[in-house]
């Protein structure tokens, strides 16, 4: 029997995690409540990806907890992996087969099948606006589409959380817009929980959650125009990390 | 049922990626029967065979290593699935992969299940085409080879993704071949009888008895005269089970690949 810990939709308790000698992550925490929408924004190399990577149980955290809706990851890893969408940073479609196979593979990998997954995937590219392009080969789709197409997977098995890993990566102004639109939409809509991991602090909205981390550590966790201060998010968010750069040059 | 519905995708899955990759069936195709039609062509003379198990006759050397080259193309088909998995473009889907929630240990039995599906139309095309060039085996053999061949298939796969799990060195196939595929299949049963191995030395005869390949080779031979060979099929069993023993370990989250390809 897998009991809930607590009520929080996605919950991160000091964690630490090391590759080796390096330390990636420092004592981590932060909360998120459902339907949340928060921005994880640091430069490269500060952990975001290391942060996912715990989150997706692709690799286990040495100290500290992680929970989806409730589940304990460390405890009851199947129940909280089913409730989570995942959108890495790299692509993970199979380019050579079309938008809906890849959609069927993924909702078979969470054991669904027959019409019950037919109705969730048309759902899922209704959804996203690419209902038209479903029967199309992924390699003909542009790079928007196909971000498009990965974050309607990660939506076929109605997952609680949802975590995006620098999902805007080589796409162009207006597809990076779009795409973001999307997704505060699907967060207001399905009270769905977004932590979407951006070094690109114009990703970030003035009323988002945000959380700024930087070699590991949290730097930030609040609303990001009380973060901001009165200046620009650039400006605060550049002169976080640079102090905090001088403090460890010291 | 949510297992079944898992096992099915994936088999569809590399079973379409196979279509769409001509280039790896063809491949998978001329290297045997460039063995068989060139290489074989030129030993038969240089080896004489006497009668040996489970032969009825004496046979001709292309006869021989039949059995010793659907092995390899089963060796190299597991090398290829498994090891594209984590030092190809294939990470990503690897990462979709292990991140469903289905149990860890059943997802890699079904991406073992899907890449010995795969092995097994490479066979049996390998085998049809030997067949027109007049290298015929008795035609029960035919129906009789495939319990055998799931059998060698998935010890073959296993040891690939226990490889892939675990080894941090073999970064390319290269390095495979000359580590890995080299010294199983020189080291057995396939290209020569293990009495001749034994002849020239008593290690290497004693290395070929040990290798895993060499039980998978004897295993589709019985099995392509319609005999059962207990011993190997206990052997490849056994070494099945240890491979994907190994990587289950190898692939769990705290230890393993992911933790160094996902590091720094």
């Amino acid at each position: 029997m897998v009991t809930k810990l607590n009520d929080a939709a996605l919950s991160i308790e000091k964690v630490t995690f090391r590759f080796g000698a390096k330390l990636a992550l420092d004592q981590v925490s932060f909360s998120l409540r459902a339907g949340q929408f928060c921005a994880l924004l640091g430069p490269n190399g500060a952990g975001k990806s290391t942060l996912f990577n715990l989150l997706t149980r692709l690799i286990v955290s040495q100290e500290g907890g992680l929970s989806i809706a409730g589940y304990d990851l460390a405890k009851a890893p199947r129940a909280a992996l089913s409730r989570v969408g995942a959108v890495f940073q790299e692509q993970t479609l199979d380019l050579d087969l079309s938008a809906q196979r890849n959609l069927t593979y993924f909702a078979a990998l969470h054991g669904l099948s027959g019409p019950k997954a037919r109705r969730r995937i048309d759902e899922a590219l209704e959804r996203l606006g690419i209902a038209d392009r479903a029967s199309e080969k992924v390699r003909t789709l542009n790079g928007g589409h196909r971000r498009r197409l990965e974050i309607a997977r990660s939506l076929i098995h109605e997952p609680a959380v949802m975590l995006l890993d620098e999902p805007t990566v080589g796409l162009d102004a207006a597809s990076r817009r779009a795409i973001i639109e999307h997704v505060h939409a699907l967060c207001a809509d399905k009270s769905l929980t977004v932590l979407w991991a951006t070094h690109l602090v114009d990703e970030v909205e003035a009323q988002d959650r945000l959380v700024i981390l930087h070699r590991g550590k949290l730097l930030a966790d609040g609303i990001a125009e009380e973060i901001a201060a009165g200046h620009t998010l650039t400006e605060r968010f550049l002169s976080l990390t640079a102090s905090e750069l001088e403090e460890a040059l010291a | 049922m949510p297992y079944l519905i898992c096992l099915q995708a994936i088999i569809a899955r590399e079973c379409l990626r196979f279509m769409g990759q001509r280039g790896r069936f063809v491949a998978a195709l001329v290297r045997p029967l460039v063995w068989l039609l060139i290489f074989a062509a030129g030993f038969r003379a240089a080896l004489g065979l006497s009668i040996l198990p489970p032969y009825p006759t004496q046979i001709t050397y292309e006869i021989y290593i039949v059995p010793g080259l659907c092995a390899m193309v089963q060796l190299f088909n597991g090398m290829q699935s498994s090891l594209s998995l984590v030092y190809d473009r294939e990470m990503g889907s690897m990462r979709l992969l292990l991140t469903s929630p289905m149990p860890r240990w059943w997802l890699l039995t079904c991406k073992l299940i899907a890449g010995t599906s795969i092995s097994l139309l490479q066979v049996y095309a390998f085998l049809a085409i030997a067949a027109a060039f007049g290298i015929l085996m008795p035609w029960q053999g035919y129906l009789l080879v495939f319990p055998a061949l799931l059998l060698s298939g998935l010890m073959l796969g296993a040891l690939g993704l226990a490889l892939s799990s675990t080894i941090k060195q073999l970064e390319n196939f290269a390095g495979v071949m000359n580590f890995v595929i080299f010294p199983m299949y020189f080291l057995s049963t396939a290209l020569y009888p293990l009495s001749m191995m034994a002849e020239s030395s008593a290690l290497l005869g004693n290395l070929c008895a040990l290798n895993p390949f060499t039980h998978a080779v004897e295993l589709i031979r019985f099995a392509l005269y319609g005999e059962f060979n207990p011993e190997a099929t206990a052997w490849t069993l056994l070494t099945l089970i240890l491979f994907l023993g190994f990587a289950v370990w190898g692939y769990d989250p705290a230890r393993g690949v992911l933790r160094r390809k996902l590091g720094p």
